[in-house]
């Protein structure tokens, strides 16, 4: 008798865990769609299988049988497959995991099938999707992915002279007398304001320049203030402004109101603050080929390629739009990180989204790029 | 009791006192409070210590009644000459710019409200650029200048008797002027930097200075935020077709640049 509890109770966890394993993949299905899950089965005797097969291994890292179970038709090496996944030299990729996916058939044949792939990554900068198209073909009966070349930036060896800038504060030797160590903090502005409603909230926006002859460290607060005086609610602008801003640079910024709504605000209090930093005036990176485009799943993108002019790693790129009207007004501010590391003297692709309500209205766009080295950090 | 109209900050002072027998004492003052006993038709003194802080005193002696007297402590000769000036940079030829206050202050902080000669002087590297004396008004003497026409250090005194304080502002360049580019294509693209960047007075902009460079040909636009190095500022920028290329830093805009397609 005593020992009937232990053994329904491990009775119980041993149903459970095994309806987990076997149910949970299942669950939340939609016909024609794989959802996300991790199960893997033995053999693939459809497209989803053999995709869903892919995905569940690259969850695992388990890089063996997900690379032995490509296509043969495959290009590419086991290196560069597991690279594309986990990414490198410090990039936003390589501190990310692949939390779930959803799958759906574009076009399949007996022997072939096209599948899009919702990938659902979580990254220190928070939630990121990625869309991206997978080729599949039967192989022997059983479903394989046919893995694309993928190009890898590779940087040659070569030496890229630098003028470093720098700014040094001297803060005054000697006594504390008062106004002996005053150095004025820098002069920002900011040079448009706009505040908007959007489907996740209120949304106020604008750009700030630095008009002072040395670097700021640059934060936007604004708050919103109803009928009578009182604050709703205060943010800032936290990554959704370029913080250090060198002498004339000029950044866009979005500060958002999750779940307010703008007809119950009054009146927008902002406030810029900005501090003297030491900076670098490098690297440089050029925003080459910027154009606004539709993308496959019919979105409105800002799409181009950032080019890093100078002789560091950017690890982890991070790109800022602003969009204006007609009039030359902010209408709206996008950003993104881009998931591959920046290489010296090579370039990657990024896309910001741009609101279908607003796609038709923007006449033209502004970008910045904030960047990320874990070598100056 | 007969108390002295004013005294000095941190001098003695003696109350004198009419009557005989016993009384108490009481001293009132900025920061001070003291109660001692002392024997009517005596002198009371003041220590040097009690009577530290500028600003009226109030003296008590009381024996079947209460007596009382006040007297007014003023401010030490001058020990220090604090002195503000602002801003801490500024663009050149700016008028009434640059302003400067002084406020002398005795060896126990008292601001010292007697009027004072301060002569304030400024100096670009050794050639003096303005020179005043002024008199305190309640305390506070000062200036208030243009910012010179050359950028660099500006190194501005003040002086009261053998006390002095120096302060320098940064004189700096005001906005680009006359920006101009040229470019030539390359292997990689278009190198394209601008001439000497230099404000409308003709002093350098400072390096770091963003100047912003803009490329447009058929397959969209190109852009380039690149910092002035040694007065110049370049980028490199992706072009094939036929481009048009344009400058901008600040409010500041450049010529326009076309450069043929790739041949």
């Amino acid at each position: 008798m005593k020992f009937t509890l232990p053994i329904i109770l491990v009775a119980v966890t041993a149903g459970l865990m095994t309806l987990a394993l076997f149910g949970a993949g299942h669950s939340s299905g939609t016909v024609g769609i794989a959802a996300g899950s991790a199960v893997f089965s033995t053999k693939a005797s459809t497209p989803e299988q053999g995709l869903n097969n892919l995905l569940a291994d690259v969850q695992r890292r388990n890089w063996d049988r997900a690379y032995s179970a490509l296509s043969t038709t495959s290009a590419g090496d086991r290196q560069s497959f597991i690279q594309d996944w986990t990414g490198s030299d410090g990039s936003l990729r390589s501190f990310s995991s692949l939390e779930g996916f959803q799958a759906r058939p574009l076009h399949a044949t007996n022997d072939d099938a096209q599948m899009r792939v919702r990938l659902h990554w979580t990254t220190p900068v928070g939630p990121i999707e990625d869309v991206r198209d997978f080729h599949l073909i039967r192989e022997g009966g059983t479903w394989k992915v046919a893995w694309p070349k993928m190009q890898i930036s590779s940087v040659p060896a070569q030496i890229i002279p630098v003028t470093y800038l720098r700014w040094d504060l001297v803060s005054g030797s000697g006594s504390d007398e008062w106004g002996s160590k005053n150095v004025d903090a820098p002069h920002v502005r900011i040079i448009s304001m706009n505040a908007v409603d959007s489907a996740e909230g209120a949304v106020v926006m604008g750009e700030v320049v630095n008009e002072d002859t040395i670097p700021a460290f640059v934060n936007v607060n604004a708050a919103l203030v109803d009928g009578a005086g009182k604050a709703i609610d205060d943010e800032s602008s936290f990554d959704k402004i370029d913080h250090v801003l060198l002498p004339k640079q000029v950044t866009p910024y979005r500060i958002d109101f999750p779940n307010i709504n703008l007809k119950n605000v009054k009146n927008v209090r902002m406030d810029v603050k900005a501090t003297l930093v030491p900076a670098s005036a490098d690297p440089v990176i050029g925003v080459m080929n910027q154009k606004v485009v539709s993308d496959v799943q019919g979105k409105s993108i800002l799409q181009g390629d950032l080019m890093n002019e100078s002789g560091q790693t950017v690890n982890i790129p991070h790109v800022i739009a602003s969009f204006y009207d007609n009039n030359g007004k902010v209408i709206w501010v996008s950003d993104g990180y881009v998931n591959r590391a920046l290489l010296p003297q090579s370039g990657q692709p990024f896309a910001v989204e741009i609101p279908k309500s607003l796609a038709g209205k923007v006449q033209s766009f502004h970008v910045v790029v904030n960047q990320y080295s874990l070598v100056r950090s | 009791m007969h108390a002295p109209a004013s005294a000095i900050a941190g001098e003695e002072v003696t109350i004198s006192t009419n009557g005989s027998g016993k009384a108490t004492f009481y001293l009132l003052g900025p920061g001070v409070s003291r109660k001692s006993d002392v024997s009517l038709g005596s002198e009371v003194q003041l220590k040097a210590q009690d009577l530290q802080n500028a600003g009226e005193y109030f003296a008590f002696l009381c024996s079947d009644t209460c007596r009382s007297s006040s007297f007014y402590v003023t401010a030490a000769k001058p020990a220090s000459l604090t002195f503000l000036v602002h801003p801490s940079r500024v663009p050149v030829g700016q008028g009434d710019a640059v302003s400067g206050v002084a406020l002398p202050f005795d060896q126990f902080r008292n601001l010292v409200l007697t009027p004072e000669t301060v002569n304030f002087h400024l100096l670009e590297g050794t050639a003096s650029v303005f020179s005043r004396s002024s008199q305190t008004r309640d305390g506070i003497a000062w200036f208030r200048t243009a910012s010179q026409k050359s950028a660099g250090t500006l190194q501005v005194d003040a002086s009261l008797g053998d006390l002095s304080a120096r302060r320098a502002v940064q004189q700096v360049a005001s906005d680009p002027c006359n920006l101009r580019i040229k470019g030539e294509r390359t292997k990689a693209g278009i190198l394209v930097q601008t001439e000497p960047v230099r404000d409308c007075a003709g002093n350098p902009v400072p390096d770091g200075t963003i100047v912003s460079f803009t490329a447009t040909d058929g397959n969209g636009r190109s852009t380039v935020d690149a910092p002035i190095k040694q007065g110049v500022a370049r980028a490199q920028l992706e072009a094939p077709g036929a481009t048009v290329i344009s400058v901008a830093s600040g409010v500041a805009m450049g010529n326009e640049l076309r450069i043929g397609a790739q041949p």
